[in-house]
Parts: C-alpha cells; structure tokens; sequence
C-alpha cells in the first residue's frame, strides 16, 4: 500500500486515524484532530490513501466523508454530498472552481493502523 | 513599476484589480485600492441574498490584494491633487498616482422630505444598511418602501422576509418606470399585491412624522392621506459619487457623473472613470454589466491596449419577489415610428410586447412580464430582423418559437459577459461539445445562467449530438445498463465498469447503478461495496439536512396512524431533541438527527413497529389516501385500504427517480391522486388507474391508463406499468417525463400495459412478485448487522463524539439549525438545475 503524494518534511505528528481495516475502499471516515478540526479519510480502490478537510466550503456542513468517490479524467475524485461539488482527492483542488480548495493532510499506514500527520496543506478558508 | 490608485472597492473597483492582474504579467503596475467600506468588494447585486441566510463571507468576490496590490479598506480617499498627482486619505495618507482610477460607485438618493432623517429611515446599498434595517425590524410589524423601482421591490421583499407588512409607495402611475411600461407595470401591481405587499402607485410622500420614542412613525401622503409605519426605506434613484471629481475641478456629466470618453478617461488625461461613478457621453449606468465592461476597458488600457467602450445594452431579466420580469433593448418604444405589439393576459399573470420598427421587420426591443422563457432568444435578435409573425413568438403555443439559427453572427446570446454567437459557434468549430465546454472557453452562460437554454441550441444546431451517454464513465444510456445487467447478471459496480465502462466512476453512475442493481433484486443497499455507490440520502439511509444533521421520516401507510405510534414519534422526537414537522406526503418528519444518533432513534422505531419511509431513496415514497367510504359520505370505495395495500406491497422498490401514488375514494379527489406517479380514484365499479402526474417544478396531471378496473386487475397494470419504467426509463426521468419521450406516448404505453403488446407481461409481473417476496425493512436490517451500524459513528476516531460544527437554536419552540448557513454560494450563480 502506498502513502498520499506529500513527502515533503514538515513539523507535526502522526495521529492514529483508524484500524486499516475499518478503512472499506472508496467508503469515507471522518476523524476528529488534535486541533479540532476534521479530516475525511479515503482509500481508493486501488490502496491508495488521502486525507481532505471534512467541511465543504460552500455549506460549511461536515460531510466530505459521506460523498462519493470516483475519478474524473483519471485523477480520483470525492464528490460532496451536500450540493455535489467534485474535489480532487489527491490536491484537495475543486474541479469546477480553480479558486477553491480543501485542506489535505498527508496520510500513512503504520502496521495496521491508518495514520494522518497533523501539518495540513492550507486550502481556502 | 509604474503606481496605479483605485479609489472604492466596490463591485467594478474590484472586476478591474482582478482584470489588470490577468493581463499584466509583466508587472508594469503596483497598485494601492482604497475603500471606505469596512471590508472588501463584495456581490452587490446578490445583496439581497443576506436577508435570505447569506452572509458577508458569502457575498465576498474575494481578497484582492495581491503582491502587487496593497489594499486598505475602512479608509475614505478626501482629496485629489492633480497637479502633484497625489491622493490624500481620512488617515492622513498620502498616495501618489501615475494612472488613478475613480469607481466610487453611487449614493442612494434620499428625498429632502421633512422627518427624512429621522431614526427607523433607511436606504438599501450596504450590508451595514441591510444591518440596519434588520435592527429596526425588530418589534416592527409595517415596513414602507418609498419607491417602486426594482431596487424597491427588492426592498419590499426584504421587508417581508423580515415578517414585516411590506408597502410600496411609487409616485410614478405604476411600478418599475425605468424599465417598463404602463401594462407591464399594472400586471406587476396585481402580482405583486398578491404576494402580500401593498402597493400604491401615483402617490408621494409628503412627509415623515416621529412617534413618542422619536423614530418614524406615520408617513404623510399627498392629497392628506396618511400611512402608520415602523420603518421606512428610501429607493428613490442613486445619485453617482463625483464629489471628490467636482472638488478637483473634473468635467462632470450635465445630470452629475464623472465625465468620460470611450477610453474612460476623465477630463485629466492622468485620471479615468468606471462604474455607477462615471458619465459616458450623458449615461450613467446602474447596472453591473456597463461597469465590469469599462472595467475591462482600463485595464486593456492600462498595459498598453486599446480597448473602448461605446456602450451597453441595459438589458435586464430579474425573478423579483418570484414574478419573472425582463426588457430588452427599446423597451419604451421611443424610436421613431416604433410599433408595439402586446399579449396582455391578466388571467394568467402574462404580459408581453414586442416593439418593432415602422414596417413591423426589425425587433428594437421589448417587455416581458409573469412568464420571461422568451427573453434568452428575444433580446439577441434586437436589431435583426424578426424571423416571422411577432405577434406568434409571444403568444403562448403560438407555435412560432425563435430558433437560434434566425440569430446573426454578432448577436449578443450571453449579455452577463458579452458574448455573440459568432464567438460560441468558433468554440464549437474548435472542439466545445457540451455547455461545460463552452462555458469554460467562452465564458458565456457562467453568470445569470439565462442563456444556457441557447447554448444547448446552439449545440443541437451544429450537428453535436447530445449524447445520452450516463457519464464520462459510460458510454451507454441507463436504459442499456439495464439491459447489460439482465442479459449478463453482473451483481457489481466494479465488475460492471470492468467489462462495460472505464476509470472508477461517479456521483452520476454510481448512485444510478445501484439503483438498477437494487431494484433487479440485488440485496441491502449498504451490503459491501453498494454502500459507497449511494447518494446522499440513501448512503445513511436518511435525509441529509443543510448542517449535516439527517432527517427520519417512518412509513405511514395511506397516511394511517394509531394512537399508540402517533406517541412514540412524539416520544421519540423528544427524547432525541428533534424537529417535528407534518409532511406534504401525510406523515411527520423528524429533522436534526445526527449520524450517530440514527441507530438509536431507528431502533425505537422499529421495536413499535415502524419501518423505513424511504424518503431518502429513488423509491416508492408514499401512497396517500382520503378517508372514501370509512368515513365520508360520498365515498364509493375504500381508498385508505387499497393505499395500504399498495404502499405495502411497492415499499422498497428502487427506481429511476422517486415514486409516489395516491389514492381518492371518488371523483372528488381530496387524495390529489391525479398529481401523482400512478393515482387511482375509484368509480361506482371499480377504480380508474391514472399515470404520469407529478408536482415539483412542472407540474403535469396523471392521464387515464385504464378505467373501471377491479382490485387485482388494478394491482397487475401497476405492476407491469413499474417494472416497465425501472427497465426503460433514463437515470432521474419520473415518469411523466419518460412516457413523453417514450414513441407513441401514452396510446403505446397502454399498450404494452394494457394489451401486452410486446409480450413481455407477464416477466413484468413477476420481477414485481420478486421485488415483494423479498422485500425487508433496510433499517431493521441495518440494526441487525453490526458491520452495517459501524457506519453510523461521527468520528472512526471518535465515535460518540458529536460534530462540534452542528449547533441547534430555537424557532417556534423547536430546534433549527444554529450556525449561519450558506446557501452554496462561492460557486456562480445560479447553479445548474439540480440533479
Ligand atoms: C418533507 C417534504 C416537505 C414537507 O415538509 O412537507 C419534502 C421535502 C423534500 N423534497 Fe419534496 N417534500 C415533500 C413532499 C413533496 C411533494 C408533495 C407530495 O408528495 O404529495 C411534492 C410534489 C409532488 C411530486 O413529487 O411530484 C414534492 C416535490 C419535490 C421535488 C420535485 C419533483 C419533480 O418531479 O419535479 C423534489 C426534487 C427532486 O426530487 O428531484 C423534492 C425533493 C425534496 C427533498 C428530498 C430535497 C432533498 O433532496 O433534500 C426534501 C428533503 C426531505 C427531507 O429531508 O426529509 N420534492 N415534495 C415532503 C415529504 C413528503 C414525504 O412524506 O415523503
Ligand atoms: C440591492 C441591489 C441590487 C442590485 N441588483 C442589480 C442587478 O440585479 N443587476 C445589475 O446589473 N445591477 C444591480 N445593482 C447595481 C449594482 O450593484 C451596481 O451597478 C454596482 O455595484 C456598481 O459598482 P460600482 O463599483 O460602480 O459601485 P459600488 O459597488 O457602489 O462601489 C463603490 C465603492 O466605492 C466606495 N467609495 C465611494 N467613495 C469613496 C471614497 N471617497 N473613498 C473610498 N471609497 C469610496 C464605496 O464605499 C463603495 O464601496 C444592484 C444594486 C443594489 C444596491
Ligand atoms: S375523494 Fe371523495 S371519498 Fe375521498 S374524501 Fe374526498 S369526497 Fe370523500
Ligand atoms: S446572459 Fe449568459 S450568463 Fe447571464
């Protein structure tokens, strides 16, 4: 299984999201950070893993990890269930709205537990 | 670097920042803004949208500044010094310019009427004066607009959205002057007072007097009448800000306005002028499309360009207080010889002229009020010749509907951001294919979104077939999914992208494909992987609110409720702090239930005997019913028992869209089974089966299918009538929708239900006794499964812990959701219908 795209070092720590199995591909979780904030956890059917903010900028609402999760040409995609804005998983970029984006946090796996390293990529507030 | 100042962030301060910043690339400006509002340039034009839950966030275009840009808002520019070339601010700055810029907007004018200023008086151009407004509200019961403008009908409706008594006092003889005339206008009137608001045309104020706490209290009219008020708003005309222009000795325009040539250049070659604030050549626009195109113009100008403008069409379409009202072009008819032709049709709150020229071969313009479809293909003929009969393409089926092949090249179709048709038809010719397309290359249809409509025709025009393709994931249409699932008994979504589509789907195929996979029978919809194909609803298997919080709606039968169940709602409701509400489909709504909370409110519900509704799914939702012979004298048939019977025997079912029936126990029709998917409404010797009826946004009556049937042969049609539209029917068609599109319409349908003409009845039939052998209650199912209920948790890292970002005030007694929502704003508006 392989990690998110984020390899740059960064301060912060790793927090225990979930067990990896609890993690069903293409079926969102949400977790709760030492901040405060939420991530929506995904695991894509092909293994890979992304963390994203859980609040859809347009409603404000906490739900990104109840949308589903798809692709949209080739690059895997979440779609907000409140209005059904699409976001790109691995940028956290909205696909219809370039000024738009979503926090992303990277994302591990360390033996059997789902790990989100607590040093976001800042989207728009 | 050369230094740009930019007096006022408004909405065309803002539009010309955003323009320079595309085409300077090379830097050439650094650029100071100053704004005397208390933040930056927000959607003016969408103000009203405040008082209906939206909030500054919301309404915000954006932070403009930028490494070039410095802004400061909250600071006043006093004084210009054009010789030294300087700005000095209320601060105390002192900014030098080589290129200034003066979009200082406009100031709502206030009528020097005795008591004007006295407190409870307001004007409507800020969200400080919407702030205002709101405080006076409070305790208020009458709210008086003076000034029936559009502006003031916009006023007006704020005022009732307050719960406000709204009036609208027009000195002119009717209603938005500006923009149409006396007909329109009267129509106007009679829709309006309609809604609520109380208008008096042909009147003027004369005076405001106070009341004992000092606030304005009663208005004086002329003639000696009087009106009792709490607040008052002045929508009298806005008066351009060239104070600062006038002080530096600027040319102004004759009615006031900074002067400026068709390089929106002022009198100081140094210094030009964009928006409300500006004259160009004796016009002063009010409206936001003028404004961002001499936006547009100097920042062309700025790095070296030679943009003009020589301009605007002052075109409008507005939905105020829900009446659609739209003119274009001459809309008054004041060129020479220009003729109208008017449809005045009080009756069904319709009115429409056309003006054209003397020979009647040339629109020049036109009014259209109640019903605006007509404005996206009128407004860009404006100045071309008219396709045909003007008098048919605005009677309703008059038959003649302009095409957009009567448009010539240079017709404007897009007026939000100026695009003709030679330049969408280049797009196509250069690849475009759908609206998306064009939308992002040409900008047309991303504001107002009227002229979506043309787009598509243009499209349909140039030979593009519109695809029926479900998504980018399949080439196919649902209809064929469908018949792959049968013919190849695939039982998943992954196997069925696999082999017959591509990549790994979306909100558009998934949710469709497991609708056709649940209703040919494929087990619980949160079984494995189906679960992540659900929208929305039927991914938690209840409603989702606007805050994240969920609804639970329980079946009810034919609206049938015990004593004994009626009380566990309501224990339920307030054990769990839910809102209660009776719904439209007879049965009560629990709202603002959280994830979490789900399992166990549905667990109570069950143990009384409750099943799921199924108002979150593509499904049947309910069967309605009157009270028929039970109880009603003229009853000829027991309408509450074949509701139940039928909602119990169709409850689960999974279909194209959602599915709802009523049933009425004689020709009176207190079930409204005629607004319904399949209604039935019984005769003295049977009932008659009536089909393809639905309310929403184009209402349409059932049609009569079959008529005096008896309870079995009823129950078989539906039958075969159900499964045949889960079978052909496009993903979101509800059934009116696809026995239009089906060839031969109703009369073919009949049929294949009534007649078996294609001998497929009697596999209709069973995959319904299918669908009812099998059927279980999917939240019993769910409380039974312990894997099905881990899903139900806030966080996987904390499950009981509730969303911090759900809050809950009090309305009426009853929780609502507390934090201020949004109404999915940053996107343009408006959004696309919703799917
Ligand atoms: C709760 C209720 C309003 C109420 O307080 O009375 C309601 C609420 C919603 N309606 Fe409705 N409709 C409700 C009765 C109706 C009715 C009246 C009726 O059923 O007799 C209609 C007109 C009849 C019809 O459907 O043809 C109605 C026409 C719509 C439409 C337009 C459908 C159309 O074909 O144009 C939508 C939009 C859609 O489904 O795409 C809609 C969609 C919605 C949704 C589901 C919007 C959404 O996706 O969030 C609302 C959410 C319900 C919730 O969260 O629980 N609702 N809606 C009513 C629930 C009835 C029930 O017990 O299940
Ligand atoms: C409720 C409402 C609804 C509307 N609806 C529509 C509509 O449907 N369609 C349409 O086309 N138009 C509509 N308009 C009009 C539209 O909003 C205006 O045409 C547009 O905002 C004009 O932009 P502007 O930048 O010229 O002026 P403004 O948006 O008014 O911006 C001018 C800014 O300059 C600032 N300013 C002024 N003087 C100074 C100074 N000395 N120092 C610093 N700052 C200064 C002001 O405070 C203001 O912020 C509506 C307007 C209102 C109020
Ligand atoms: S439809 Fe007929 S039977 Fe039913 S309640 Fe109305 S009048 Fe009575
Ligand atoms: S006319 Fe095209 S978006 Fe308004």
């Amino acid at each position: 299984m392989s990690t998110a795209t984020h390899t740059a070092t960064r301060t912060g720590t790793w927090i225990n999201a979930c067990p990896l199995h609890r993690l069903y591909p293409e079926d969102g979780v949400a977790v709760l950070l030492p901040d405060g904030r939420q991530a929506a956890l995904f695991r894509t059917h092909d293994d890979h893993l992304y963390a994203v903010d859980n609040i859809d900028p347009y409603t404000q609402a906490a739900v990104i990890s109840r949308g589903i999760v798809g692709d949209r040409d080739g690059q895997p995609t979440v779609a907000s269930p409140m209005l059904k804005h699409v976001f790109s998983l691995s940028t956290g970029h909205s696909l219809d709205d370039p000024d738009i984006r979503l926090t992303t946090w990277p994302v591990r796996v360390d033996g059997t537990t789902v790990q989100i390293h607590t040093s976001a990529t800042e989207g728009t507030p | 670097m050369e230094e740009l100042v930019v007096i006022g962030n408004g909405m065309v301060g803002h539009r010309l920042i955003e323009a320079l910043r595309d085409r300077d690339g090379d830097h050439r400006w650094h650029t100071t803004v100053i704004g005397e509002e208390p933040r930056t340039a927000y959607d003016r034009v969408a103000l009203s949208s405040y008082f209906d839950g939206a909030t500054a966030e919301d309404l915000s275009l954006g932070d403009p500044t930028g490494p070039a840009t410095d802004v400061h808002v909250g600071e006043r520019a006093t004084g210009i010094d054009r010789a030294a070339r300087t700005v000095t601010t209320a601060s105390g700055r002192t900014l030098p310019y080589d290129r200034l810029v003066l979009a200082t907007g406009s100031t709502p004018f206030v009528p020097p009427i005795p008591g004007h200023d006295l407190p409870g008086c307001h004007v409507y151009r800020t969200i400080e004066d919407l702030d205002a407004i709101t405080g006076s509200a409070k305790n208020a019961r009458t709210g008086v607009v003076i000034g029936g403008g559009l502006l003031g009908l916009e006023a007006a409706n704020a005022l009732r959205l307050l719960g406000l008594q709204a009036h609208v006092i027009e000195l002119a003889p009717h209603l938005m002057p500006a923009q149409i005339d006396e007909g329109a206008g009267a129509l106007l009137k009679n829709l309006v007072t309609d809604l609520g608001v109380q208008v008096h045309t042909g009147t003027a104020t004369t005076g405001i007097e106070p009341g004992d706490d000092g606030r304005a209290a009663r208005l004086t009219l002329d003639g000696g009448g009087h009106l009792d008020t709490d607040l008052v708003v002045f929508s009298v005309g806005i008066r351009p800000r060239d104070d600062l222009a006038r002080a530096c000795g600027l040319d102004l325009g004759e009615r006031g306005g900074i002067a400026i040539d068709d390089t929106c250049t002022t009198s100081d070659p140094h210094i030009m002028a964009i928006g409300e604030a500006a004259n160009h050549r004796g016009t002063v626009y009010g409206l936001i499309a003028p404004g961002n195109a001499m936006a547009e113009v100097v920042a062309d100008r700025l790095v070296g360009g030679d943009a003009t403008f020589t301009g605007a069409d002052t075109s409008t379409k507005l939905k105020l207080l829900g009446v659609d009202v739209a003119s274009f072009g001459d809309a008054h008819g004041r060129a020479p010889g220009a003729l109208d032709v008017v449809v005045n049709d009080a009756a069904s709150g319709r009115y429409a002229k056309l003006v054209v020229s003397d020979d009647a071969t040339t629109l020049l313009g036109g009014v259209l009020v109640g019903d605006a479809s007509a404005y996206a293909t009128l407004r860009p003929l404006v100045g071309s010749p008219l396709p045909g009969d003007p008098l048919a393409l605005i009677t309703p089926d008059g038959g003649a509907s302009v095409g957009a092949d009567a448009l010539p090249a240079d017709a404007q179709i897009c007026s939000c951001n100026a695009v003709t048709k030679g330049t969408i038809c280049e797009a196509i010719d250069a690849g475009s294919t759908d609206v998306p397309a064009l939308k992002s290359c040409t900008r047309a249809g991303t504001s107002c979104g009227s002229c979506v409509p043309m787009l598509k025709q243009l499209l349909d025009q140039a030979g593009i077939e519109q695809s029926n393709a479900l998504c980018e994931h399949f080439t196919q249409s649902r209809a064929e999914l469908v018949e792959i699932v049968q013919a190849t008994g695939i039982t998943t979504f992954s196997a069925l992208i696999e082999r017959h589509g591509t990549g790994r789907g979306c909100d558009i195929c998934k949710p469709a494909v497991a609708s056709i996979l649940a209703s040919l029978g494929g087990g619980h919809i949160l079984q494995g992987e189906q679960a992540t194909l659900q929208d929305t609803n039927d991914r938690y298997l209840a409603n989702m609110q606007r805050n994240g919080t969920y609804s639970v709606v329980p079946r009810i039968p034919g609206g049938e409720i015990t004593p004994d169940k009626l009380i566990v709602i309501g224990e339920v409701a307030r054990d769990f702090n839910l809102y209660t509400k009776i719904t439209g489909g007879q049965r009560i709504d629990l709202f603002g239930a959280r994830l979490e909370q789900l399992p166990a409110i549905w667990s109570r519900l069950v143990q009384a005997g409750f099943e799921s509704g199924h108002a979150y799914g593509k499904a049947l939702r309910t069967v309605k019913s009157c009270v028929g012979t039970t109880w009603c004298r003229y009853g000829v048939q027991d309408s509450v028992g074949l509701a139940i019977r039928l909602e119990e025997r169709y409850r689960g079912l999974r279909s194209p869209h959602k599915l709802k029936s009523a049933v009425s126990g004689c020709a009176r029709e207190c079930a409204e089974a005629r607004g319904k998917d399949f209604g039935v409404i019984a005769t003295d010797n049977g009932w008659n089966l009536y089909v393809g009826g639905n309310g929403g946004f184009t209402p349409r009556h059932a049609e009569l299918l079959a008529s005096d049937l008896d309870e079995d042969t009823l129950i078989r049609y539906i039958d075969r009538f159900l499964m045949f539209y889960i079978r052909t029917a496009d993903r979101l068609q509800r059934t009116a929708a696809w026995i239009e599109a089906m060839d031969g319409g109703l009369d073919h349908l009949r049929d294949v239900v009534v007649h078996d003409s294609l001998g497929i009845a009697a596999e209709l039939e069973e995959a319904m006794q299918r669908h009812v052998a099998t059927y279980s209650d999917e939240w019993a199912d769910v409380l039974a499964d312990p894997d099905k209920l881990a899903r139900f948790v806030s966080f996987a890292n904390a499950p009981d812990t509730p969303d911090p970002t759900i809050s809950f005030t009090t309305t009426r007694d009853q929780p609502v959701p507390g934090t201020p929502l949004n109404l999915g704003m940053p996107t343009p508006r408006p959004q696309e219908a919703t799917r």
